[in-house]
């Protein structure tokens, strides 16, 4: 489709009223913040008046000066930050709304005006009950629920299963001494980069061989994803376990080493549970990745087990279907990684500061 | 469903015991070994799952890739350089290209410029204020990028001019008195490129303030204060103190950012699936793949892309090496 004629003419028609929305709340900010601070240079100067002639002893010891008052509580900044973050908040907030609402009202107006008239709405839990095969009628949307299973399926032993075998691997290179240590491992950090597509078309093609000569049918199921999933998150693993091992005391594993114990032993009795803020940062970090990811899900596992990011795309790809159905699918595969998000995030920023280069 | 749960668990308490006890059979035939080989073999006990799967799954593939992007579509005849020649001939592809370039040239510079304007803001207002402000404006981190494509649909949805507009940039241009506009269709100078850049910003502002954020923290106080005891604006204090010293955070955020924006994928194919002039390297791989069934092709595509991506594994690897000889 081309575009419209009067396409950049509408691009300019958009930009100048938010600009002039911004600048409209920026000079109300300021005018708000100015008489603000005005009332209380004033307030400032009764107080000082009232008290200032008989008790002025007390009043230069108690000199409320609510002026400074302000800068010390960084209300400006304050201020600035809740207006950005608004702005940032808004995206979420409307897919939150519009989920919940009723399915003529989401056609019929914005979901901004149902926060201006909360009361004058009619909220509903229809588009959950529908995604959820809770209501009469059921479509492409409805599944949801199977698909939430099939996404924890397929995440849980794909954040296990790379994390057991990073670990050993981390070791072995972190305590270990051997040839070629620092070839292997620079050829690991280099394939941190690597796009997961560059690898697809060759495994498909493999596991079609593998179907055809030995019966081994590993697309349309989990297994495959967990497989394709741990070997793209080792590299990636493996540095931030070492990164991690590094920093552990040499002295105590050698002192293990004197009194008998072997590297096995010691991996297992002491580098495993030394390691496990590095463990859990790259837990989080896993979890979310594979959560979130659409690629392999859609090609390993596909129709036959959908998960929620599969669903939601299909339902992206149909016209006419109006936002309800899609955002309340989205909301769903939201709230686990924003549990997740808001209960570990102190683990969940490690994790992401520490995975930084995928 | 049930059944699919059980299977979960089931792998899991499996999958676990069988690498537990693969670790433990590999450490067995080590021990067998006579000292000397001993330690001269030990790590493979550690090593070997990991090397097998890195290979089998990631190397080999790789290298596959690039041979099969010298192949025909399905994978059967030798074509030598014929899927390139179509590919740079081909005005199509010259424009995904183009793409994404400018997704390289744009997202990551605002990511790290957004991200800093929130650092350095939230860096004022005291701990309490500073989580609450924090958390908000790094929460999308945690959204996928086909919700996030729900959630900015939403957005620029357009309605035909005469029903009520639910997307809010429509609805602000209505106000204004405009006629509502399909924005995602709009290609003129990539307008709807932008608009999809926009989103991954929205999504990676939140890493990048928090990695900025503990770096200008670790900027010693002694230095701004000299400065501002020598007279520094705030401005200057910013630019010529506290920039300089987090230099290496910045390079760091744009890289890792920037190599998230060459692969990127899922928001283009949730949001136009790469159709109206949108489509960039790894999105045109899955149309190539998927829809035209073109093996070599879509190789020849991703073999591009990893030819670009290449000078960033260089810096990655000489970054690291970097950091090692810190140690």
């Amino acid at each position: 489709m081309k575009t419209t004629p009067n396409g950049l003419d509408s691009v300019i028609g958009l930009i100048l009223p938010v600009l002039a929305l911004i600048l409209g709340l920026a000079v109300a900010a300021f005018i708000v913040i100015s008489i603000g601070v005005l009332l209380i240079k004033l307030v400032d100067l009764v107080i000082r008046l009232v008290t200032g002639g008989k008790t002025r002893i007390a009043a230069a010891q108690h000199k409320f000066n609510l002026a400074a008052w302000v800068r010390n509580k960084k209300l400006g900044t304050t201020l600035m930050l809740v207006f950005l973050v608004g702005i940032w908040s808004i995206p979420t907030l409307g897919l939150i709304i519009t989920s919940f609402r009723a399915k003529d009202e989401a056609t019929a107006s914005g979901w901004w005006e149902a926060i201006l008239n909360p009361f004058g709405q009619n909220w509903s839990f229809g588009a959950y009950e529908h995604v959820l095969g809770l209501g009469d009628v059921t479509s492409n949307a409805t599944g949801m629920g199977e698909a939430l299973v099939n996404t924890l399926v397929v995440t849980i032993p794909a954040t296990i299963l790379p994390i057991l075998i990073a670990a050993n691997a981390a070791y072995a290179f972190t305590f270990l001494e051997f040839k070629g240590k620092e070839l292997y491992f620079s050829i690991l950090v280099g394939l941190m980069v690597i796009p997961l597509q560059a690898a697809l078309v060759p495994i498909l093609n493999a596991m079609k061989w593998l179907n055809k000569n030995m019966h081994i049918d590993l697309i349309g199921d989990f297994p495959a994803a967990w497989i394709v999933h741990s070997a793209f998150a080792l590299p990636l693993a493996i540095y931030i376990f070492r990164n991690y091992m590094l920093t552990l005391p040499v002295a105590l594993i050698e002192a293990a080493r004197v009194d008998g114990a072997s590297f096995y032993q010691i991996f297992w009795r002491m580098v495993m549970p030394m390691s496990v803020p590095a463990l859990a940062s790259f837990a989080i970090f896993q979890f979310l990745w594979v959560w979130n990811d659409y690629l392999i899900a859609f090609i390993f596992v596909g129709e036959q087990k959908p998960v929620m990011t599969y669903k939601i795309n299909l339902l992206l790809g149909q016209y006419g279907d109006g936002w309800l159905n899609v955002t309340a699918a989205s909301f769903m595969s939201l709230m686990v990684p924003l549990i997740v998000f808001f209960s570990l995030q102190r683990f969940f920023v490690r994790g992401l500061t520490a995975g930084a280069v995928k | 469903m049930w059944g699919d749960i059980l299977y979960g668990l089931l792998a899991i308490v499996l999958g676990v015991a069988i690498s537990y006890g693969l670790y433990w059979l590999l450490s067995k035939l080590v021990s067998l070994l006579p000292a000397k080989t001993q330690d001269k073999v030990r790590h493979w006990g550690f090593l070997l799952p990991a090397a097998t799967l890195v290979l089998v799954i990631l190397m080999y593939p790789l290298v596959q890739t690039i041979i099969l992007s010298f192949f025909n579509a399905s994978g059967k005849r030798f074509i030598g350089f014929d899927n390139y020649k179509e590919l740079f001939t081909s005005a199509d592809f010259l424009g995904i290209l183009l793409n994404n370039f400018l997704w390289v040239a744009i997202v990551p510079f605002f990511t790290v410029a957004i991200g800093l304007v929130f650092a350095s803001l939230t860096n004022r207002v005291g701990p309490s204020r500073e989580k609450i402000f924090k958390s908000l404006i790094f929460m999308p981190m945690s959204i996928s990028f086909i919700s996030a494509a729900t959630i900015w649909g939403l957005i620029y949805e357009y309605v035909p001019p005469g029903r009520p507009e639910i997307g809010i940039m429509n609805a602000l241009v209505t106000a204004s008195g405009n006629t509502p506009q399909p924005w995602l269709l709009i290609d003129d100078f990539r307008f709807n490129s932008f608009l999809l850049m926009i989103i991954v910003i929205w999504l990676q502002a939140g890493f990048s303030m928090v990695l900025l954020s503990s770096a200008i923290k670790a900027v010693p106080e002694e230095t701004i204060e000299a400065a501002k005891i020598d007279g520094a604006t705030s401005g200057q204090v910013f630019f010529r103190i506290i920039l300089p010293q987090i230099k290496g955070t910045i390079m760091s955020v744009f890289v890792t950012v920037l190599i998230l924006v060459m692969k990127i994928f899922d928001v283009v194919l949730a949001m136009t699936r790469g159709k109206y002039n949108t489509s960039v390297l790894a999105m045109e791989f899955y149309s190539r793949f998927f829809v035209d069934n073109d093996s070599g092709a879509a190789s020849a595509v991703v073999t591009i892309l990893l030819v670009l991506i290449a000078p960033l594994m260089w810096l990655q690897i000489r970054t690291v090496k970097q950091q090692e000889t810190l140690r």
